[in-house]
């Protein structure tokens, strides 16, 4: 267990370093977040009544996207885990007396949460200091903010445990560039990227809320606007832990099974 | 102790002619070529032993390492090394080996060395007191308190090596893979990796197997020598047997201020500069003393000296004598 921690701590601490790509990303994620704003503001002008969602709803869960995008986005890879496959240098991490899966989910979280932790901040503030319908409001009753925390943490092993599928994917398709964008796009979509479930048909939105896509960001993003409540919150979370035990413990078998047919050529 | 039996791996190795033709075809109908790598291998190398494993280019040694190290399993064979078979009992057999690539890092790179050090002592659990001294050897043995808290990234290649052996040794390995650990070193930085690993293997008695290319290293350091081409071991025996066998030929090398040499049978001159000469004597035709008895007999010799076969031309000698 100390060795986990002492490798989040090093990835972490490893992440804190690129100050500039996080003001960078802030100035990205403040941009898009605006668009989104005014891009729904004009849909709710026209009818309000004609939409699943509140548009105080709509805009928390735009903002909290924005601000939380490096936890709860699918295509946040981590580079040096994916060279590692493709370059051989994952053999210097198959001689450790530790478990490869668990590492690269350890790194991989430590790496969203260090991203996080410098984005998120600036994010929030501004997005708490516009105005009413138009900023990040405060959190749905104490139900809503607990329901955030328990869910997003909860969206963030889920989205790790997908992505830890994606690597080991890699290991079989030498070059994993075509999956990979392909999986990205779609899960972009699938999971509420561009837009919310509840704006999907009804069936879909159905389906999706049952798949391991419907585990991830869609969760914290309305449990925490009270879009999600009550049962239907808590039922939601327990759909979280499902999915993430059963990507966790199939990614973790499948990567021995990748990891009995690793060739490591030359050198 | 390790113990290989019947070692056998096989590579499957995508092939195409090159060509905008050939590629798109390739889009369909995949050829494949099994390369097999490695081929009944079996050796046994005792507690403490030193072993060079030498072999041209693509002969199987890297391969060798990789399954012994638990990295690749093979097709078919039995490996134990000290009770484990590496690829089976990964956890615990990584536990006691340490494994260098001279063409991996791993550092970690945008960390200080003693950040990955300390990353590693707690990856295998070593305690703090053991890694108290054993950090303090490797740092006062390899000189590094100078660049422990510079980031890998920003070392210099004989730096980050020496950094890379430290790192494999800190949780004391009974086994130490190297895989050409002086690649790119300096004259310098060579001569201080390899008096170190001497070091390492009398006083903790590390079992040591070292592949390498520099036959320099292998003269300084290994007893034993395990010959590998095409897959197969072809020759495991002690340098100094090796030497014996092959090398009948001695190079005389001559320092003189006048005179002139005689032709003998043996004798072939190799290279003649004004002042300085030198021949290569076959020791099945005539003797050295024989040979150094022709060579004064007629010149002012000044200096004198009687050289065997180098490691390099031992090793060309065997390539050529097994078609490899």
């Amino acid at each position: 267990m100390k060795a986990y921690m002492s490798f989040f701590r090093i990835r972490f601490l490893g992440g804190l370093q690129y100050r500039i790509a996080a003001l960078a990303g802030v100035a990205t994620q403040l941009a898009w977040g605006g668009l989104y704003v005014l891009l729904y503001k004009a849909f709710y002008e026209a009818d309000a009544s004609a939409f699943p969602m509140t548009f105080r709803q709509v805009t928390d869960y735009n903002w909290l996207r924005q601000a939380f995008l490096t936890l709860l986005f699918v295509w946040m890879l981590d580079r040096e885990t994916l060279e590692s496959i493709s370059s051989g240098a994952v053999a210097y991490e198959v001689v450790r007396p530790t478990d490869l899966y668990l590492m690269w989910f350890t790194k991989n979280v430590a790496m969203r949460l260090s991203r996080a932790v410098l984005r998120c901040v600036p994010v929030l503030l501004f997005a708490f200091l516009l105005p009413a319908p138009y900023g990040l409001s405060l959190p749905a009753g104490i139900e809503g903010f607990i329901g955030f925390f328990v869910t997003l943490f909860l969206a963030l092993g889920n989205v790790v445990a997908f992505v830890m599928l994606l690597y080991i994917a890699s290991f079989f398709t030498m070059n994993p560039t075509g999956l990979r964008v392909l999986m990205l796009s779609l899960t972009e979509f699938l999971s509420g990227g561009l837009i919310p479930l509840p704006f999907m048909p009804p069936l879909l939105q159905k389906i999706l809320e049952f798949s391991p896509f419907g585990a991830m960001m869609n969760m914290p993003l309305r449990a925490y606007s009270g879009s999600l409540s009550g049962p239907a919150l808590w039922t939601g979370a327990a759909l979280q832990v499902f999915w993430l035990i059963v990507m966790a413990g199939g990614g973790r078998l499948w990567m021995g099974r990748a990891l009995r047919r690793l060739q490591v050529q030359g050198g | 102790m390790i113990e290989l039996q019947g070692i056998t791996k096989t590579f499957r190795v995508a092939r195409r002619s090159g060509g905008m033709k050939e590629a798109v075809k390739a889009l369909f109908r995949r050829e494949y070529t099994l390369v097999q790598a490695l081929k009944d291998v079996s050796f046994t190398i005792g507690d403490g032993e030193m072993v060079g494993y030498i072999g041209p280019n693509g002969a199987g040694k890297s391969s060798t390492i990789k399954i012994m190290s638990g990295i690749l399993t093979p097709d078919s064979g039995t490996c134990v090394i000290n009770g484990c078979t590496p690829w089976k009992d990964r956890k615990r057999h990584v536990k006691n080996i340490g494994v260098v690539f001279g063409q991996r890092s791993q550092l970690w790179w945008d960390v200080p060395v003693i950040d990955s050090f300390e990353l590693l002592r707690d990856i295998y659990r070593v305690p703090e007191g053991t890694y108290k001294r054993n950090c303090e050897e490797l740092c006062e043995t390899l000189e590094l308190s100078e660049i422990l808290r510079t980031p890998a990234r920003q070392l210099s290649l004989g730096q980050r090596m020496r950094c890379e052996i430290a790192a494999s040794l800190l949780h004391d390995p009974e086994v130490l893979f190297l895989d050409e650990p002086t690649i790119g070193l300096d004259a310098v930085s060579k001569i201080a990796v390899r008096e170190f690993i001497r070091r390492r293997n009398r006083e903790h008695g590390t079992t040591v197997i070292l592949t390498t290319h520099d036959m320099q290293d292998i003269e300084a350091l290994t007893e034993r020598i395990l010959l590998i081409g095409k897959g197969e071991i072809l020759l495991d025996g002690s340098l100094e047997a090796l030497r014996q066998r092959h090398a009948k030929v001695r190079k005389i090398t001559v320092e003189y201020s006048s005179g002139t040499f005689p032709e003998a049978a043996g004798i072939t001159p190799l290279e003649a500069a004004p002042g300085r000469a030198s021949f290569a004597v076959d020791t099945d035709v005539l003797s050295v003393s024989q040979a150094i008895a022709v060579l004064t007999g007629n010149a002012e010799v000044t200096d004198l000296s009687v050289q065997g076969a180098s490691a390099e031309e031992l090793v060309v000698s065997l390539y050529e004598e097994f078609h490899i």
